[in-house]
C-alpha cells in the first residue's frame, strides 16, 4: 500500500508540474521516458538472471496457462460489451473500441480519434491510462482478490513492459516469462480489436 | 480503404516485431549480466526498479498535465472513462481468476496421482 502512495504522488506531481507549466522543455518530446522503460527491462531481466533459483521455477508453470491473453481478452471484452447495454450515451461497440486498448492507451486513442472523433478519443486515452495506473496501484490488492494471474489480465497489452516490474513483484518472477509473453500476444491485438469495433 | 487497413496493419506489425527484439535484447542482456554475476547476489535491483517506476509515472503525469485537452475534459469524460476502465479491468480479472482456478485444480490432481 504503501508502494502504491508513493506511485500516486508522483504521478499528481507530474500532473501539477505538466498543468503549471513550470518545466523549461517538453518532457514527452524527448526520449528519457523510453531509455527509462530499457533500463527498467534490463534491471528486472538482471534479477531474472542474479537469480538461478528463478530458472528452475520457470520449468514448473502449466503449460495452460498460455491460454491467459485468451482470458485477458475475452473477460475485457464481454465486460465492455455488457457495460455499451448500461451506458446511455454510448454503444455497445463504441465501449468494445475503447475496451479494446488493454491499457495501450497512445496507441488506442490513436486510432479511436481518427474513426469516432476527439471525444470518444479521449475517453480511449483516459481509460486506458486509468487501466495501465490501476494496475501498477492495485497489483497486491489483485493478487488478493482473484489469484496470481489477475495482474497480468489487469495490464492487458503493458504486461511486457510497463507493469512487469509489478507483475514480477507481486505474482512471483518466476511469471516474468508469462507477463512478456502474454503483454506480446494481447500487444497485437490491439490495432485489429480497436479498428475492427470502429467500422462496425 | 480495406487495403489500406491491411497495409497499415503489416506495417504496425513489423515494427512491433522490430520493438520486440529491442526489448528482448535488453531483457536478454539483463538476463545475461546478472548470471554472470551471479556470484555476486544483487540487492540494489528492487530498489532501482521502484525509482523507474516512479520516474516513468511522473513523466506520465507531466504528459497528462501539459495535454489541455485532457485536463480540460477530466471532469465529464474522465468519469465515464474511469468507469470503462475499471469494468473492463474486474472482467479480464476475472476470467482470469476462472483459469487461475482451473490451472491449480489440475495441478493438485496432478500431484495426488504422483505420490498415489
Amino acid at each position: 500500500m504503501r508502494d502504491s502512495l508513493i506511485i500516486l504522488t508522483f504521478f499528481a506531481v507530474g500532473v501539477v508540474l505538466g498543468v503549471t507549466g513550470v518545466l523549461p522543455f517538453d518532457i514527452s518530446q524527448t526520449d528519457i521516458a523510453m531509455y527509462a522503460l530499457y533500463a527498467l527491462i534490463f534491471v528486472v531481466g538482471f534479477s531474472i538472471g542474479n537469480n538461478p533459483d528463478i530458472v528452475s521455477s520457470f520449468r514448473k508453470l502449466n503449460p495452460s496457462l498460455a491460454l491467459l491473453p485468451l482470458c485477458t481478452v475475452l473477460g475485457t471484452l464481454a465486460a465492455s460489451a455488457l457495460l455499451g447495454l448500461i451506458l446511455p450515451q454510448r454503444s455497445v461497440t463504441e465501449t468494445m473500441a475503447v475496451g479494446s486498448g488493454f491499457a495501450y492507451y497512445s496507441l488506442s486513442s490513436v486510432i479511436i480519434t481518427e474513426y469516432k472523433g476527439a471525444e470518444l478519443g479521449t475517453v480511449a486515452l483516459i481509460a486506458n491510462i486509468v487501466r495501465e495506473f490501476l494496475t501498477l496501484v492495485a497489483a497486491p490488492l489483485l493478487v488478493r482478490w482473484f489469484g496470481t494471474l489477475a495482474p497480468m489480465a489487469a495490464g492487458g497489452a503493458t504486461t511486457a513492459d510497463v507493469t512487469l516490474p509489478v507483475i514480477t513483484r507481486y505474482s512471483g518472477e518466476k511469471y516474468s516469462v508469462l507477463s512478456i509473453y502474454h503483454g506480446f500476444v494481447v500487444d497485437f491485438t490491439v490495432p485489429f480489436l480497436v479498428t475492427f469495433f470502429c467500422s462496425l | 480503404m480495406k487495403e489500406i487497413n491491411i497495409i497499415n496493419g503489416f506495417l504496425y506489425l513489423l515494427a512491433k516485431l522490430e520493438i520486440m527484439f529491442v526489448v528482448f535484447g535488453f531483457m536478454a542482456a539483463g538476463v545475461l549480466t546478472g548470471w554472470l554475476l551471479r556470484r555476486h547476489r544483487a540487492g540494489w535491483t528492487g530498489k532501482v526498479t521502484m525509482a523507474l517506476i516512479w520516474l516513468l509515472l511522473l513523466i506520465l503525469g507531466i504528459e497528462v498535465g501539459s495535454d489541455r485537452r485532457i485536463v480540460e475534459s477530466l471532469p465529464t469524460l474522465g468519469v465515464e472513462a474511469a468507469v470503462i476502465a475499471v469494468v473492463s479491468l474486474l472482467g479480464s480479472c476475472l476470467a482470469a481468476r476462472l483459469l487461475w482456478t482451473v490451472v491449480r485444480r489440475r495441478e493438485n490432481a496432478s500431484k495426488k496421482e504422483g505420490r498415489g
